[in-house]
């Protein structure tokens, strides 16, 4: 009877870590890598160069996702020698506004100087930051925050 | 819950305001048990002509500072039904029996009459009915247009009377007007007393315009505006509407705030990634660097007396206040708790630091001690930022906004405002949605 309830507690002990364990686990990924990776939203610069590259929570860093992009924007753009871009950061609603002012700057920089060390000369780039004021998606959910944190190449010629 | 515990805390370290009357607010405690007032409608001199007596200031004045007195959240107006003396023999002598029969412990009075050249002489008594004693009377001149903020002044006037503190009701508040669906939001600049009449828009709409700022010590304003696509800080004059762009760096300044003595605006400048801290002396336009680390660094705001500034930054990896002396040494990050935290403001009395907070998907108004410690949080929701303190550092005023559907629709931004108790919130109506509040200092000076 005793050893009965002792495998009990230690079962219910067990389930618990378990799912401890599963907790943690996924508050991490939510909090550290959350970059959208969807198609909704995206435009194209030309055949196969989408527009943007797409950010995680309070992100600036470039995911490989981000990285093909930019590859395929930097070949494109050294193809037609002639095109400017602004590029356009951003960030979602879920931030200070000054804070994501900033933070928009940064992660355009990134795509900037990604394209830069790809061979795109640095006076035909301009970055902007938008902040959070000009969200791609305007709902208030988990979604549309992914696709608002995102860097825009806008072609200014 | 919560903000009980908070509000008891508040009491050790706020100092008692001292009062002689027999009648005070304590203004350290909750609204838990406003004053009874009794405003008395004001009395008009016979010798008035008719086109002053149909402006009927007799009754709007004393409206207008119910209003004001009631909002604070320490007064509670009596109703004007329930008085038993005429405005007239009130004012000259009340029958204290009367005013305490009602159960007021104070009781407003007032008189309109004529000067030269058609000016007013506004007049006002406060009396405490308890000890049957005149506390204090003074006299406005003003044109009769100008009647709204004599009626401010007053309020300032019985306001300071009973707490022991300045008022803040002879004020105003800078903001940004919001119209428009979310992903093409049009932005003006407006401006408006502190009790939401009288709005006047300063820009078009034309540009995105964000974080209006009141210099301390004049009507001016700095803000940043997306003029030609180029993110910058301007300085507006709201008398003459003549406009000056004051952080024209090679790349985006934002998040202004004038020094207290308003002859700065302390401002971000990013460039390559990085934001860091300047000032720009707006007379001789030298620029000092005060900041200079890879991070994000943005939000400042000075100390009431110049010598401090807090600031916002990410160099510990997450947002989190920091404080450092005014010539950029000294760097010392002060919020420790969990979550993130923005937008810091000192208050005007000097001691505490107001600020956003980010934790577990919430947003936070709340206040700390400028060393950082006995942190505070007024008021809990969905999305909330950008604390600014009323003149005499006791209100809070910021916005909120409200999540919108899957559809992108229901979004919105509204402006409130809170005691520094965590008492009496209030929503402050405006015409359209509003954020970026800002408080001005006191019109009529210090």
């Amino acid at each position: 009877m005793l050893s009965n309830n002792l495998s009990k507690v230690a079962l219910v002990l067990v389930v618990t870590l378990f799912l401890g364990a599963c907790a943690t686990q996924q508050a991490t990924t939510t909090k550290g890598d959350d970059a959208y990776t969807g198609t909704e939203t995206v435009k194209f610069l030309a055949d196969g160069v989408p527009d943007r590259v797409f950010f995680s929570t309070n992100k600036s860093e470039l995911t490989s996702a981000a990285t093909t992009t930019l590859g395929k924007q930097a070949t494109y753009l050294k193809a037609n020698p002639t095109l400017n871009v602004v590029l356009e950061g951003h960030a979602d609603e879920r931030g200070t506004r000054e804070y994501n002012l900033a933070l928009g700057e940064r992660r355009a920089t990134a795509a900037k100087n990604y394209l830069i060390s790809n061979g795109v000369a640095a006076n035909r780039i301009k970055v902007i930051s938008y902040g959070k004021e000009k969200p791609a998606n305007p709902a208030s959910n988990v979604l549309a925050w992914s696709q608002n944190r995102r860097t825009v190449t806008v072609k200014t010629n | 819950m919560k903000y009980k515990i908070f509000t008891i805390f508040a009491l050790f370290f706020i100092l008692t305001a001292k009062s002689f009357a027999l009648v005070s607010v304590d203004i350290t405690r909750g609204n838990l048990d406003p004053l009874p007032t009794a405003i008395s409608d004001f009395y008009l001199d016979s010798k008035l002509g008719d086109n002053i007596k149909k402006l009927q200031l007799e009754s709007k004045i004393p409206e207008l500072i119910q209003n004001n007195l009631s909002r604070s959240g320490l007064f509670f107006a009596l109703e004007k039904k329930s008085f038993i003396q005429r405005p007239e023999p009130a004012h000259n002598k009340p029958r204290f029996e009367d005013w305490a029969f009602i159960k007021t412990q104070v009781l407003v009075t007032g008189k309109i009459s004529l000067e030269k050249e058609g000016r007013l002489r506004v007049e006002f008594k406060l009396w405490d009915v308890v000890s049957a004693t005149e506390l204090s009377a003074l006299a406005f001149y003003t044109t009769p247009d100008n009647w709204r903020r004599i009626s401010h002044m007053i309020s300032d006037k019985i306001y300071e009377r009973l707490t022991g503190e300045k008022g803040y009701f002879d004020s105003r508040i800078i903001f940004v007007s919001e119209t428009g669906p979310k992903v093409d939001r049009k932005k003006r600049l407006a401006v408006m007393d502190q009790d939401g009449y009288g709005v006047k828009y300063l820009t078009l709409g034309n540009e995105l315009v964000l974080t209006p700022r009141f210099s301390p010590t004049s009507q001016h304003v700095t803000y940043m505006s997306y003029f030609k696509n180029l993110p910058r800080v301007y300085l507006l004059n709201i008398e003459t509407g003549i406009q000056d762009l004051v952080g024209d760096f090679p790349g985006m300044t934002f998040a202004p705030r004038f020094s207290p003595d308003g002859k700065k605006i302390i401002m971000s400048f990013a460039q390559e990634g990085n934001s860091d801290i300047y000032t720009m002396d707006i007379k001789t336009r030298v620029v000092e660097k005060l900041t200079d680390h890879p991070s994000i660094d943005t939000s400042p705001s000075y100390s009431p007396d110049g010598s401090y500034i807090t600031f916002n930054s990410d160099r510990s990896g997450f947002q989190q206040i920091y404080t450092m002396k005014s010539d950029g040494t000294n760097v010392k990050r002060i919020s420790f708790g969990e979550g993130l935290y923005g937008t810091p403001v000192w208050s005007p009395r000097g001691d505490l630091i107001a600020f956003t907070k980010l934790y577990r998907n919430k947003f936070y108004i709340g206040v700390m001690r400028s060393d950082g410690s006995g942190e505070r949080l007024l008021t809990e929701n969905y999305y909330q930022e950008a604390p600014s303190w009323a003149p005499n550092g006791r209100v809070l005023i910021f916005y909120r906004e409200t999540a919108s559907d899957s559809s992108g629709r229901g979004g919105g931004a509204k402006l409130w405002s809170i005691d520094l108790t965590g008492y009496n919130e209030r929503l402050i109506q405006t015409p359209t949605d509003a954020s970026d509040p800002s408080w001005s200092g006191l019109l009529s000076g210090k």
